[in-house]
């Protein structure tokens, strides 16, 4: 339990890739991509969202999970079969790797719920509100075990390693996807613990993520007050479910609640029209204990899209680019010219200002 | 009146060599310490401490001494706990004093310290970046709703309840008109009207001169219903039911008579040299339900225009008390903790009853947190903030903003030498005589005042710098950026804040 109750502090390099037209990307592109930032990790944490991954069971929720030991497997088990419906179950296809010496047990499962599930007659929740009090049930209550990914037709494979290591070891050769977003970690305070390298997802939503969230204290609390409980170390956590509230269950619209992240300066707000006024005077009084504060670069991954966004003054590097119908962002443009020399536009996103790219449409 | 066995507490010396006789000395003293016959003749037993004769002096020829008399020393039996009974053997009198609680509690805020940025994250240079002090005051919902028009434009379709800005997260506290001077009143209220916050003008209604800045002013609404009229209500930004004061929580408040000159009169719509006796509790809220009539029957009367504050004394309920003040419909809560000031209080109730700010503050934040409500209602903390280090304390344990009562007098001249209940304050902030009122220039104390909320802005962004967040919004309640030094685990616990090293 030592690796609960920190707070992460580390400094990370980032890349996605999306092909709108849902063209599938084969695994070695981002792990060519992401090798290249080699220098901005340290080995102890590297991961990868895919999305489209799983088209067979595209109506399935992917449980990937990981065990510490068997016994947590079966507690994490007995859980899952008096609640959801398991489709398949395996263990998640890895090859030995010289890098990676040691590894949890690591099982993914397809399922849908059980119409009849037990916690129904308490309370009457929607199917994602379950998904969501699953993944914390599991990550807070079952000791050892923890949810990568919870989503349809995606999955998050991460682990203790340089991320290229980690994609190897996951085989990630053998995946093809149209949204893609890989991760390299530069912990400075906190053990080997595969749970805590990114992405970090909830439902379809993959957060990479470079930076510190200065104001996690605040985020942590005003998620409490929604009753999520943060009690991971990475604050990494509270992007996702301040995704999570402000997307799915305020129902904000996206634009919107990204401003509410990385929230609108006063003087610009003072410049607006009387109606983007109101709107963001609004969103900065209602949602001010939401706002992320520090440096950041952060990619989102989603079923639809993949959205990267910066902190307000830019304190993180971020690079964005296209090509035809691929778009690419990452920390470097070294690291996006690795796998797509000649870009048709490359470009520096400004502060605060999100890159929305959704499938079969344009940017915005 | 047999004289007094008393011996004086304060001994004052004036040097011979020095003193070239002008006797601005003299003038200066309204508590009678200083006389005159070929000299100047110093009467120790009624010097207060308030330094106005040595600021007065051109020759710096006085010096105020405590007094080295000994007494034999005595752990129990300290000196003023022997002085009191001696006094009120003569007296036969309750102890009265001034300002906040001056007992050597433990003060929260010196056990506190903040975090800063190193390495891994930079720290946000305030004179090259934008830092946001800005604030608003009032409910806000749990959520937004927003609708599209037919070009896809979104905008707002939640209609929030008003909300009052604030340019930095600071109020003056409640200080009636009548406890201080007409000049005082007015350099808080303009001082407050230029810098974009707000003044309280407490509970004795706001004199129809200041009426110009009422829009920069919270009008109270006391038990005693001193001076408040719909045209008064209407004058303010926020309306706040006093509903108790930390230096006296539970007892209500005595104007004398003498203070009630014919301005006082006028603002507090009572008779010329009548005493304002505030009663304990308001007679028209006996419960939780009678406090909920009162909010709406004050909203009514200004048109769901402004938002209502309550304001109420830190005490050990403090946080069911806060929730059920939200719930009756608040917008704003204010807490005075137990060190906040007072013009007049019985010593025995300022020193004794209430809980620290910090402790009330923390409990209160957690309390509206746990049950979903915090958004409901600001919170206001009060009860000695004395530097800008107190302030971001503050705002970290879940603030919205703070009040500066003190600090606010003393910006002005005061020296917090306790005696503003007896009407005499030298620097002409506690008192009507119209010789000592003289002496207090509303613009030049305005400029002060203004100049202590600049710096102390000027500060709160270098430590938002530091902490490298630049708006105040990711400060508010972020106790993570908080550590303890020398709390017990309990009192860490209630404050929410882990040990220094954790
Ligand atoms: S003000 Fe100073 S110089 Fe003048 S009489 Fe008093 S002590 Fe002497
Ligand atoms: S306001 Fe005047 S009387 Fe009161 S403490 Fe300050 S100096 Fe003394």
């Amino acid at each position: 339990m030592s690796w609960r109750y920190e707070k992460d502090i580390s400094g990370c390099g980032l890349a996605g890739i999306i092909n709108t037209r849902r063209e599938l990307i084969n695994g070695k592109v981002i792990m060519k991509s992401i090798a290249l930032q080699h220098d901005r990790g340290n080995g102890l944490g590297g991961g990868f969202a895919a999305y489209g991954i799983y088209p067979d069971y595209k109506d399935h929720y992917a449980f990937h999970v990981m065990f510490e030991h068997e016994k947590c497997r079966h507690e994490f088990e007995h859980y899952l079969k008096i609640n959801y419906q398991i489709d398949r179950e395996e263990l998640i296809p890895t090859r030995t790797h010289p890098k990676v010496p040691t590894h949890p047990i690591l099982w993914r499962y397809f399922v849908t719920i059980k119409p009849d599930r037990p916690d129904l007659k308490e309370d009457e929740i929607g199917d994602q509100d379950f998904i969501v009090k699953t993944v914390m049930h599991v990550n807070l209550n079952i000791d050892g075990a923890y949810v990568f990914s919870s989503g349809k037709n995606m999955g998050v494979f991460k682990g203790v390693g340089y991320p290229e290591d980690i994609g190897e070891f996951f085989c990630l050769e053998n995946y093809d996807a149209y949204i893609w977003t890989a991760h390299n970690r530069f912990p400075t305070n906190t053990p080997g613990w595969w749970g805590g390298a990114h992405p970090f997802a909830l439902l379809e939503w993959t957060i990479v993520h470079n930076g510190e969230i200065s104001s996690y204290g605040i985020n942590k609390r005003y998620l409490e007050m929604f009753h999520y409980t943060c009690s991971l170390m990475t604050d990494t956590e509270v992007v996702a479910y301040l995704l999570d509230l402000l997307l799915r269950k305020h129902n904000l619209p996206r634009e919107l609640a990204l401003k509410a992240l990385s929230a609108s300066f006063w003087k610009d707000i003072d410049k607006m029209d009387k109606r983007e006024r109101t709107m963001f005077t609004a969103i900065r009084q209602v949602y001010g204990s939401a706002a992320l504060n520090g440096p950041f670069a952060i990619l989102i991954g989603h079923n639809n899209g993949l959205i990267g966004i910066n902190d307000r003054i830019k304190l993180r590097p971020l690079v964005a680019a296209r090509k035809q119908d691929t778009y690419y962002l990452a920390s470097e443009e070294s690291s996006i010219r690795e796998v797509c020399p000649e870009p048709e536009r490359i470009w520096h996103p400004k502060a605060g200002e999100p890159v929305i790219i959704d499938l079969e449409k344009e940017v915005k | 009146m047999v004289k007094s066995t008393i011996p004086p507490m304060f001994q004052v010396v004036v040097d011979k060599e020095k003193c070239r006789k002008c006797k601005r000395c003299v003038m200066s003293c309204s508590y009678g310490a200083l006389g005159f016959t070929d000299r100047v003749v110093p009467d120790d037993k009624n010097c207060v401490a308030c330094h106005r004769c040595v600021a007065m002096c051109p020759e710096n020829a006085i010096m105020i001494n405590e007094s080295p008399l000994a007494y034999r020393p005595h752990a129990s039996w300290t000196v003023e706990h022997r002085q009191g009974i001696l006094k009120q053997a003569e007296t036969g009198g309750m102890l009265l004093t001034g300002m906040g609680n001056d007992k050597p509690y433990k003060i929260f805020w010196d056990h506190l310290v903040i975090d800063a940025c190193q390495v891994t994250n930079p720290s946000i240079d305030p004179l090259r970046e934008p830092m946001e002090l800005r604030t608003y005051l009032g409910s806000k919902p749990d959520k937004l709703e927003f609708e599209t028009d037919k070009n896809g434009q979104p905008s707002l379709k939640t209609q929030l309840t008003p909300n009052i800005l604030l340019e930095t997260p600071i109020v003056f506290a409640a200080m009636s008109f009548g406890s201080i001077s007409l000049n005082a009143h007015r350099a808080l209220a303009r001082a407050a009207y230029e810098s974009g916050i707000l003044m309280n003008t407490g509970e004795g209604g706001l004199h129809k001169d200041l009426y110009k800045y009422g829009e920069r002013a919270i009008v109270q609404v006391a038990s005693g219903r001193f001076g408040v009229h719909q045209e008064y209500l209407n004058q303010g930004s926020v309306i706040e039911i006093k509903v108790g004061q930390g230096a006296k929580p539970g007892i209500g408040g005595h104007l004398p008579g003498e203070k009630i000159n014919s301005e006082v009169s006028q603002t507090r719509m009572i008779p010329i040299g009548s005493d304002a006796l505030s009663p304990a509790p308001h007679h028209d809220i006996y419960s939780i339900e009678d406090l909920r009539q009162l909010i709406y029957a004050l909203k009514e009367a200004t048109n769901y225009q402004k938002p209502v504050s309550v304001k109420v004394s830190a005490v050990h309920n403090i946080a069911a008390i806060a929730s059920g003040i939200v719930r009756a419909g608040a917008d704003i809560v204010t807490i005075d903790g137990f060190r906040g000031g007072t013009g007049a209080a019985p010593t025995i109730i300022r020193d004794n009853v209430g809980i620290p700010i910090e402790m009330a503050l923390a409990a209160v934040d957690d309390r509206l947190r746990k049950e979903g409500i915090r958004n409901q209602a600001s919170i206001i903390a009060a009860g000695s903030i004395r530097s800008s280090g107190d302030w971001v304390k503050a705002l970290a344990l879940g603030a919205d903003a703070v009040v500066i009562g003190t600090a606010a007098l003393i910006a002005m001249g005061c020296r917090v030498c306790q005696k503003c209940y007896m009407g005499k304050c030298t620097w002409g902030i506690a008192t009507q005589n119209p010789q000592l009122t003289a002496r207090l220039n509303p613009e030049v104390a305005t400029e002060r005042l203004k100049n202590l909320i600049r710096a102390w802005s000027l500060e709160l962004k270098e430590i938002l710098g530091l902490l490298g967040v630049n708006s105040i919004e990711s400060l508010r309640g972020n106790r993570e950026r908080l550590r303890a030094i020398g709390l017990t685990d309990s009192e860490a616990n209630i404050l929410g804040v882990k040990h220094a090293g954790e």
